[in-house]
């Protein structure tokens, strides 16, 4: 189901991201989602995420629907030009796919095929133009759809806690602008600075889903605030994660720390998203350990 | 100079401010420089009663000291001007907006693509010739060149501390340009509300 008609609704969207195996055996990736399911609305499937090659989103989204599960279908601008991009998106709209997630996407050079050309012919804002444009029944060149045109609920991402803050601003608005109805966000681990946002952001309207990754250790942690863009964890989440080293070695200072995340953001936005980086098995504990459970 | 072509006054005139100054490079002229179109152009201008304060005439607008000596001549007209429309090829307009980061910059032309030729003066700033110029509207910072993804709607979400997720070393290009069009009293209310898709073709020419 469209995550529109689910707000609309007033349902609190839980989602998770599912990253495509490196190889054609889904086996084990599948299983993640099985074990998630239960807890989620929909299950992000990522597009080559890092910009290192693995199997297709399109391809997992549509082993996800003939399991029953809500897939989003990421869709990044990084590998394909224009014909390439309208073409996927109509093979998702044959697929039932309902929820997009459109990116911008890493450059070629963080992943591992640093030497491959990076192709940007559009960005987020311009693919969700396009997408708008096949749902008007036309593609970007003007020319008609052959029938009903396809019909999906657009999304994009934003990072709440980058500095400056204004950039990302100016990019959400020309998002929505462009059709976008939903926003999923970079990870968040300052609450105060999520609030302050979600306050500006207000006169827009528009759903944001907050990201919550889940921290594996100190060291993680550390890498995340010298090298990721938008995110910054506070000393005394790192503090905690050294505290007791077996125990977050575990896993269980992060599930404690994401769940408490999750209960102290809930009130400022319409929805979590999950990255658990691996630790899917998690997802579900983090849950019930929040008190939020997807309603559908 | 590369190949340029005047871009059409409809796509100048809703920027224009008061006190409109004019600056063209005829630098290597050798390769083209409209001059006959940027005459009728001027001629055009008058008609209209806008308010030209006066035309500064300038040979390798690319050259950053000289056009810096130069531009010492007519500090006065500069300072007056609302709007400097600057009739030079991307790399020129480019070092123009850095030597006066106060002013609202305007590109007059479009750069097109010149097989095995890109200017005479080496600079630290590069023009795509992509045929369709978008610095009038990005505070006379390239997104093409000086984004390592070549965007035109805005940043991705790929900056930390100022600098491209490709390198540290690496300033973000949108950032630079956002920052820049606040420090002017813009962005330009069109760059919020366009969807900007690049035209291929006029790269192919």
């Amino acid at each position: 189901m469209r995550f529109t008609e689910l707000t609309k609704n007033g349902k609190f969207i839980v989602t998770s991201e599912l990253g495509p195996p490196k190889g054609f055996h889904i086996e084990k990736a599948l299983h993640e989602a099985e074990m998630v399911w239960p807890y989620v609305h929909a299950i992000n499937v990522t597009d080559n995420q890092s910009s290192v090659m693995r199997l297709g989103g399109l391809a997992m989204c549509k082993v996800l629907k003939e399991k029953n599960i809500e897939p989003v279908f990421q869709v990044t601008c990084r590998d394909r030009n224009r014909l390439a991009l309208q073409s996927d998106i109509l093979s998702a709209a044959l697929f039932g796919i309902d929820n997009l997630l459109l990116l911008t996407g890493d450059h070629t050079t963080l992943g591992d095929h640093k030497d491959a050309k990076p192709v940007f012919d559009l960005d987020s804002v311009s693919l969700s133009h396009m997408v708008r444009q096949l749902e008007a029944g036309k593609d970007l060149a003007g020319n008609p759809l052959e029938g009903e045109p396809p019909k999906f609920c657009k999304g994009a991402v934003v990072s709440p806690c980058a500095e400056p803050l204004d950039p990302q601003l100016f990019k959400m608005e020309k998002k929505i602008k462009a059709g976008i109805e939903f926003f999923q966000t970079q990870a968040v681990y300052e609450v105060e600075k999520f609030a302050k946002f979600m306050k500006s952001v207000k006169e827009f309207g528009v759903p944001v889903y907050v990201g919550i990754v889940v921290l594996k250790g100190p060291g993680m942690a550390k890498f995340m605030n010298e090298n990721v863009a938008g995110i910054n964890v506070p000393q005394d989440l790192i503090d905690e994660l050294k505290k007791d080293k077996e125990k977050t070695k575990s896993g269980q200072t992060g599930i404690e720390i994401a769940a408490r995340l999750i209960k102290e953001l809930k009130p400022f936005c319409q929805g979590v998203h999950l990255m658990p980086l691996g630790w899917d098995d998690k997802v579900p504990q983090i849950l019930k350990l929040s008190g939020v459970t997807a309603e559908k | 100079m590369l190949i340029t072509q005047l871009k059409k006054k409809e796509e100048l005139l809703p920027f224009f401010k008061e006190n409109i100054l004019l600056i063209a490079c005829f630098g290597c002229k050798e390769v083209h420089f409209p001059s006959k179109e940027y005459e009728l152009l001027k001629a055009e201008l008058k008609t209209l009663n806008l308010n030209i304060s006066g035309e500064i005439v300038l040979d390798y607008l690319c050259n950053e000291d000289y056009t810096a000596k130069r531009l010492e001549l007519y500090r006065n007209e500069i300072t007056k001007a609302g709007t400097l429309l600057v009739f030079a090829c991307g790399v020129g307009v480019q070092t123009l907006a850095a030597l006066l980061p106060d002013k609202t910059i305007l590109a007059g032309c479009d750069t097109f693509y010149v097989p095995g030729f890109s200017g005479f003066t080496p600079t630290s700033y590069d023009c795509e010739q992509c045929g369709e110029c978008k610095l009038g509207l990005t505070a006379g910072i390239c997104p093409l060149t000086a984004c390592s993804k070549g965007l035109l709607n805005g940043p991705c979400g790929g900056t930390k501390n100022g600098k491209c997720e490709v390198s540290k070393n690496m300033d973000c290009g949108w950032e630079k340009i956002l920052l820049k069009s606040k420090a002017i009293g813009e962005p330009n209310p069109r760059i919020k509300e366009i969807v900007s898709i690049r035209d291929y073709k006029k790269s192919f020419s």
